[in-house]
């Protein structure tokens, strides 16, 4: 045991928060600058991803603009989730149910304005402030009593709260609507960006600063003093106190945070359609996003993003194969969704086995490796 | 009243299929300190197994069999080939190995099976027999408590009469002296696994009929209400894995008959809230405290 | 020298660290080797090197001639090896009697189990009278007395002990000591003996077997540790 946790764990120490938006910027310097830039440092680089993905929105068709804007919804949530799991080692699996309460929360604010014939390109940045606000506070209650379980009992218990999504849309109908959901008027481009303006590339351009505000907070806290009281209090909590760590409050901070995250990535979520259904929030898609945040490598945010991409880029698996290997009907209709949901499966349970630190952490195994290669002839 | 009687007897035959299933459950935490998250997925993979053999031979009894055998060998076989390899460095990790077989499992049912109900078979009526002007138990409760109890009786005496119990207590408990004493420890420990999900098959296969119906999730609630069970007995129990598998039984059909179905898994959740927040070790855990 | 048990150059360690390094010695049939040394000498990761739970880095452990590599560990006490581990060898969830038969059930012979397992509630009475308690309600020095009991209940030809003597009272460590030498004296029992209590496990021993920070110091017949006073102020400090 004590020969394989350094391994396993360095993946994931080290605060990956910059790296891949460093990674795009070819003349980036390699070493850290002194402390005090971190936040210009991200920031630039978080502008500089921004640029790049827009420039890449003005090439894409409406639907690949969707893609990108479905990714940019879920990096919020896995950016925010990755955090919890694996650098506060907290185990939810309820996240799929804090991103209904975003999208919810986005529905039923945006629709008390339009039933009262308020409009107004406010509205859309109220309704996600709102959001966040929601499942920020559902975070702290699920993480106030999260602070005192532990491992599997914590994943039990945030399961249960998954199971409860559809029950709750049931229960209040008057609210929520039931099984149908509830629809809200469609965002759409502002005026000033001309009349042909493709809406699914406003969509993006919406996710995608969400996202980049997630990240961009997200990466400055890791590398803050709260994001060393996270790791010390994964690793071990009673030196965490004795470090004189509040272990309780790290954690329902680190709850809060993260279900705010959740809540962010579900209102972006609902925007990109307008809608808001139980049946989009079923119990796979807390462990989709699991799936997401192991593969790009537990507590690495470029890892989330990573995740996020390979969770919109898979669920298109299926109908991509029948397309293309033009199956028979019967079967394209038992692979429609199942297909996704066993490679998600395999996905977790390889990655687990056999690349615990993620496709991030194996990444930076090999690149590390190819590097003392091709150093090594000079000695 | 003659409703509360009703509802007290659906719920101790519910209630007895959750104890099984939390049965499951805490068999393979004392083996191996492993929450099976994959439990009801496993269980579904059994059962499928099950009324298909049931309905290629006509009888449900070699479909029982099938089943259980199903449980045995998978159960084995999670084990070998997965949860062995799982490292341990961090304790979530098995959780979420598990978590991916549940992904694995659903998909794989649906492909094969299809994801529409399938309708199956109870082998005794299902219908309430009355018993002095109350609507009672069904001879199908009867056979769900019967069987139950059966398992439960059968697995005490495996653990405290035979060799073979006893070797699989030590292992689960000092796996490195049990060692020393010639005690094959991982065979102990997939034979625990199998056990396991052998007894989740039965429950399976026992709770599709009453109204559940067979679809890749159909456990998905019961094992979070298993889940829950376990919780109340204290994981490392298997008295309080029947005692609260029963008593859950009550409550949530008290919960689902007076408030009505929508409501049950929120009274799931407030139940394991409640019971983790005040009583973590379970209402029956031993006086040695463990941090939850 | 050769001998029931062969130690050769072995290394070990918990990491890339060794613990144990080069360590030899031999210990002779029917004899007993004290293995003495500070904490943290490295006594207990010897024993668990010989035992197969650590796997040597390095070396060679012998058992009856036969290479002990690749052996199992739960094989190893049905070619006659029995290992008492330091501190915590009972089950504590199990009672004395569940123990006791744990220690039997590979046998195949199992009328001669349960003799023995009488034979150990007759060697320690104070087991006899707590058959059913669990082992977590036993003192310390009935657990030590319940751990020693099942290991001899497989009749070992070879037993390892990691300080059998902690937490007794001197009366019953001196019970324990001469109940070795017997063994020894009359079954051809062979011990390789882990002692803090240096004089005692001289007294019963034939070698003594010195390490230090993973080293073995020196090897030689106990009565001359004990009556070489320069040998025991530089290894052993009294
Ligand atoms: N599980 C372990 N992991 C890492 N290092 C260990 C482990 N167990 C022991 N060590 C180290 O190995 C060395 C030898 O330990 P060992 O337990 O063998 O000593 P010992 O001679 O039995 O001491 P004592 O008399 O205190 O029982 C020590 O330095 C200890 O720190
Ligand atoms: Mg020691």
């Amino acid at each position: 045991m004590t020969a394989t946790r350094p391994s396993a764990r360095s993946g994931v120490d080290r605060p990956a928060g910059p790296s891949p938006l460093r990674r795009l910027l070819p003349g980036a310097p390699a070493a850290a600058g002194p402390r005090g830039s971190t936040l210009l440092r991200h920031l630039a680089g978080a502008v500089l991803a921004g640029t790049l993905v827009v420039l890449l929105t003005n090439q894409l068709a409406p639907y690949q603009n969707l893609q990108v804007a479905r990714v940019c919804a879920f990096l919020c949530v896995t950016a925010g989730y990755t955090v919890l799991v694996g650098l506060n080692g907290q185990l939810s699996l309820g996240h799929g149910a804090l991103m209904a309460t975003g999208a919810y929360t986005v529905a039923l604010v945006q629709r008390a304005f339009d039933e009262r014939g308020v409009q107004g390109r406010w509205i859309l940045p109220l309704s996600l402030l709102a959001a966040l606000a929601a499942t920020a506070l559902a975070g702290l209650v699920i993480g106030l009593a999260a602070a005192r379980l532990r491992g599997p009992y914590l994943a039990g218990v945030t399961l249960a709260v998954a199971t409860l999504v559809p029950a709750i849309s049931t229960i209040f109908t008057g609210v929520f609507n039931g099984e149908q959901g509830l629809r809200f008027p469609a965002e759409t481009p502002p005026a000033v960006l001309g009349a042909y303006f493709q809406p699914e590339r406003w969509l993006a351009w919406i996710a995608l600063l969400a996202a980049l505000l997630t990240v961009l907070l997200l990466a400055n806290l890791v590398r803050s003093r709260f994001g060393r009281s996270l790791r010390a209090v994964r690793d071990d909590e009673v030196a965490a106190r004795l470090a004189g760590i509040h272990v309780a409050r790290t954690q329902v901070l680190a709850f809060v945070v993260s279900a705010g995250c959740a809540g962010l990535g579900g209102g972006v979520y609902a925007v990109l359609t307008a809608t808001v259904a139980p049946g989009k929030f079923p119990l796979e898609l807390s462990l989709f996003l699991l799936m997401a945040i192991v593969i790009g490598g537990l507590g690495s945010l470029a890892g989330a993003v990573w995740g996020a991409v390979l969770l919109v880029a898979l669920q298109d698996l299926p109908s991509l194969l029948t397309e293309t290997f033009s199956l028979p009907s019967g079967l394209a209709q038992r692979l429609e969704g199942n297909l996704a949901l066993a490679v998600f499966g395999l996905i977790l349970i390889v990655v687990m086995l056999a690349a615990p630190g993620g496709l991030h952490g194996a990444a930076r195994t090999l690149v590390a490796r190819l590097r003392t290669r091709r150093r090594a002839p000079e000695h | 009243m003659d409703r509360f009687l009703f509802l007290t007897f659906g719920g101790l035959s519910t209630g007895a299929v959750y104890a099984a299933f939390a049965l499951a459950l805490v068999l393979i935490w004392r083996a191996a300190r492993v929450v099976n998250f994959a439990q009801g997925a496993m269980a579904v993979a059994t059962a499928y197994v099950g009324y298909a053999v049931a309905s290629a031979t006509g009888s449900y009894w070699v479909g029982l069999g099938a089943a259980v055998l199903a449980g045995l060998l998978l159960g084995a076989l999670v084990e070998r080939v997965l949860m062995r390899f799982v490292g341990h460095a961090n304790p979530l990790n098995e959780v979420i190995v598990a978590l991916g077989l549940v992904l694995l499992i659903q998909a794989v049912l649906g492909m094969v099976f299809g994801n529409g109900y399938r309708p199956a078979a109870a082998p005794f009526d299902t219908d309430a027999l009355t018993l002095g002007g109350v609507a009672a138990l069904s001879p199908y409760d009867l056979w769900v408590l019967g069987a139950v109890l059966v398992v439960v009786v059968l697995l005490a005496l495996l653990f405290t009469r035979t060799p073979i119990g006893l070797r699989m207590r030590a292992a689960a408990f000092a796996p490195e002296v049990s060692r020393l004493l010639g005690v094959d420890v991982s065979r102990m420990l997939t034979l625990g696994w199998a056990l396991a999900a052998a007894v989740g098959a039965l429950a399976g296969m026992l709770v599709v009929p009453t109204g559940l119906g067979l679809h890749p999730h159909a456990m998905d609630l019961v094992f979070v209400v298993a889940f829950t069970a376990a919780v109340v007995g204290g994981l490392d129990s298997p008295a309080g894995a029947v005692v609260g598998g029963l008593l859950v039984g009550l409550i949530l059909s008290y919960v689902t008959g007076y408030l009505g179905p929508d409501t049950t898994p929120l009274a799931v959740l407030v139940l394991l809230l409640a019971v983790l927040l005040v009583r973590p070790g379970g209402l029956f855990s031993s006086a040695r405290a463990r941090h939850v | 020298m050769t001998g029931v048990l062969e130690v050769e150059a072995v290394s070990a360690g918990y990491g890339p660290v060794p613990v144990l390094r080069d360590v030899t010695f031999a210990v002779p049939a029917g004899t007993i080797a004290a293995v003495l040394g500070a904490n943290g000498a490295g006594k207990t990761t010897l024993l668990r090197t010989l035992s197969g739970l650590l796997r040597p880095a390095g070396g060679r452990v012998r058992f009856d001639g036969a290479d002990l590599r690749g052996v199992r560990v739960e094989r190893l006490v049905r070619r006659g090896l029995a290992h008492v581990p330091e501190g915590r060898g009972v089950v504590a969830e199990l009672t004395v009697e569940e123990n006791l038969r744990l220690g039997g059930l590979w046998r195949s012979d199992r009328a001669d189990a349960r003799r023995a397992q009488d034979e150990v509630y007759e060697l320690f009475p104070a087991l006899a009278r707590r058959r059913r308690h669990a082992g977590h309600q036993l003192s310390g020095g009935e657990r030590q007395m319940l751990a020693l009991g099942r290991a001899l209940i497989a009749r070992p030809r070879l037993l390892l002990l990691d300080e059998p003597s902690l937490g007794l009272a001197p009366k019953v460590t001196a019970q324990i000591m001469a109940l070795l030498r017997r063994l020894c004296d009359d079954r051809g029992l062979t011990v390789l003996l882990v002692e803090q209590n240096v004089r005692s496990a001289l007294s019963v021993a034939d070698q003594g077997v010195v390490m230090s920070l993973g080293r073995v110091v020196t090897a030689a017949p106990a009565a001359r540790l004990r009556d070489d006073d320069q040998l025991r102020h530089a290894y052993l400090g009294f």
